[in-house]
């Protein structure tokens, strides 16, 4: 893989009880991308994304996060790996017990040493940077689902990590906010330096951030295709990598 | 006469030379093919080619199509057409093609052998979750005392609101109503013996012993238990543990500590409180039986010391402990879905009730054997 890669994944196999879900899985990602997990419903995007943070062990295999390797790591060195990276999942999963800015500060005081005062600031300071700062004080569940998956970003970053996974940032959005959030993405990733790994099938999402994908496939258990979205659009002879990338139903003839 | 286009389905049967042919006529929705399932499906068991002569069916939807499909399915291998059909409906017709249920593949039939290894597999999982949520509880509670600093104190602190204070009420009027019935109880049998002065003794040994860390306990599994269960399996289905776990926080720690910790805590007041409302149910009849209160303290001083008072206080901890722990696990244990919550929730009632039980009957051995 590259020498600059911040995510090394190697000959993973896995899957659910007898069923196998990757035979033999390797991909990098490299620092400062923005790199999309792509495929099909139900081809386990998300499951990949899961395997990534750590939730998941692999049966096989290997997975290098910033130097570190997460399948055989020991407690400490798994506590090292996650904070270095943010996640946020699907439906925002913010704690609906506690407001945004709670939510945002928990990291915080779990995890430094800052004086209560600072936590605040730094927690204001993420929410102000995903736009929600004037909704601190608000429950989760007084919010739009939009606004939620924002809030869950920002609570992502408050630790300031290298890496962040998106599962399905735009899912249930409408255009406009799906292209702000989009944006959002890009801004970070410009002032920031931070790397993205999202798991989306929104193709105008896809053309606006991503630096390069890869699709997976449920069929041969892989990756069937890889590189930026442009070119797999253009180039690609794979049938099933051009029916998504022209929007085609599985039985209309290939263009 | 209705228009020809209401007119209710028909089928008509006839048996021609090498098999039957079947005529449908009229509107073919839900009501017309239920008139017209039966015989229709009569004339694909004749055997033989079938013919449908459709030029009659002047509307078909869904159920029509359904029923065209599963004619085409039941005469599957055999000559089969459809004739007459207007255009727009074959064309429904022929995008749903054969109805059939599609073959399940069967189970591997197991061997009472391998059925039992599977058994035993699943149940040694599941006792190697346990053993682990238990030992991990146990370190964290531990940790939680040696630095108290760690625990999320607001957490502690909402639970034994929502477990103590607002149980108050409840406590007392169970209590009560509790040491009133025993004690009206045994006044009657006690009485035809002259007895009756003896009920207090009863009463309060049994509560102070026995039922008021019981009852108190049950009602904690059915307030507070399945109330753990509920949240924290919500929390999981919402994939909150999963995002605690990322964030390098520990759910037990964060999640159960609190809570268990707040359940210890509140078990002795509660059981407490159950005792005295329960006492006082016991005065309410022994004073109508014509006993000033007086008598009645002096019974209860006689009969109970202050080891069986702090005897049942300690075990109403320890049945805090586990209720509270019970119901984080099943919360814990909640697979996906609104259903799993529900399974969940009754998992820690039952589980909790039941482990409280048993708890009381190694209490009783122990007690026993300790001589208290």
């Amino acid at each position: 893989m590259a020498a600059d890669a911040i995510i090394t994944v190697e000959h993973m196999r896995t899957g659910f009880g007898a069923q196998v879900l990757f035979e033999d899985l390797s991909f990098g990602v490299a620092r400062g991308e923005v790199f999309v997990i792509l495929g099909g419903s139900g081809c386990g995007k998300s499951t990949l994304l899961k395997h990534l943070i750590g939730l998941y062990s692999p049966w096989s295999g290997s997975i290098d996060i910033a130097g570190m390797e997460l399948v055989t790591a020991d407690e400490a060195t798994r506590l090292a790996i996650l904070r270095r990276i943010g996640v946020m999942y699907q439906q925002g999963a913010l704690f609906g017990s506690m407001n945004l800015i709670e939510n945002v500060r928990l990291p915080l005081e779990e995890f430094t040493r800052l004086p209560d005062a600072a936590v605040e600031a730094v927690a204001l300071a993420k929410l102000k940077l995903v736009g929600l700062d004037r909704f601190a004080f608000h429950m989760p569940s007084e919010i739009s689902g939009g606004m939620r998956k924002r809030a869950a970003i920002a609570r992502a970053m408050a630790l300031d990590p290298e890496i962040l996974f998106l599962d399905e940032p735009s899912a249930g959005l409408d255009p406009i906010t799906s292209a702000e959030l989009d944006e959002l993405i890009l801004q970070l990733r410009r002032s920031l330096g931070i790397t993205f790994v999202v798991v989306t099938h929104e193709l105008a999402s896809i053309f606006a951030i991503a630096d390069r994908v890869i699709m997976l496939d449920k069929e041969t258990r892989g990756i069937i295709a890889e590189g930026p979205p442009a070119r797999l659009r253009d180039e690609s002879r794979h049938p099933f990598v051009r029916r998504f990338f022209h929007r085609q139903a599985a039985d209309a003839p290939a263009a | 006469m209705p228009d020809a286009a209401d007119r209710p389905a028909t089928a008509e049967v006839r048996i021609v030379a090498d098999g039957a042919d079947l005529v449908l006529a009229g509107r073919l929705d839900a009501a017309g093919t239920a008139a017209v399932w039966v015989p229709a499906m009569a004339a694909v068991q004749k055997g033989g080619s079938l013919t449908v002569d459709a030029a009659g069916i002047t509307y078909c939807d869904g159920s029509g199509v359904a029923l065209l499909g599963a004619l085409r399915a039941g005469a599957a291998g055999r000559p089969f057409a459809i004739r007459g059909l207007q255009p727009g409906f074959q064309t429904l017709v022929d995008l749903v093609g054969e109805v059939a249920p599609p073959a399940v593949p069967a189970a591997p039939r197991l061997g009472p052998i391998s059925r039992l290894g599977h058994a035993a597999y699943a149940m040694g999982g599941e006792a190697k979750r346990q053993v682990a949520f238990v030992g991990e509880t146990l370190v964290y509670l531990t940790e939680a005392v040696r630095r108290p600093g760690r625990v999320r104190w607001s957490d502690f602190f909402l639970t034994l609101e929502a477990a103590g204070v607002r149980a108050v009420p409840i406590m007392v009027l169970m209590g009560f109503l509790i040491g009133l019935i025993m004690a009206f109880q045994s006044a009657i049998p006690m009485r035809r013996f002259g007895a009756d002065l003896f009920v207090a003794d009863l009463v309060s040994l049994s509560l102070l012993r026995e039922l008021g860390p019981l009852m108190a306990a049950v009602m904690l599994a059915g307030r507070t238990g399945s109330a753990f269960a509920a949240e924290i399996g919500t929390m999981k289905v919402n994939e909150e543990v999963d995002a605690l776990t990322t964030m390098g926080l520990v759910p037990v720690r964060f999640l159960v500590v609190p809570r268990v910790l707040a359940a210890i805590v509140v078990m002795p007041f509660l059981a407490m409180l159950m005792n005295v409302a329960g006492l006082f149910g016991c005065l309410v009849v022994m004073m109508s039986l014509g006993y000033p209160p007086v008598t009645f303290f002096n019974q209860l001083v006689g009969a109970t010391t202050h080891l069986d008072l702090l005897g049942g206080l300690f075990k109403a901890a320890v049945f805090g402990l586990l209720v509270g722990g019970v119901g984080c696990m099943r919360g814990l244990q909640t697979t996906t879905g609104a259903a799993a919550v529900g399974e969940s929730t009754t998992r820690s009632v039952v589980s909790g009730i039941l482990l409280i039980i048993l708890a009381d009957g190694l209490f009783a051995v122990l007690f026993f054997y300790l001589d208290l």
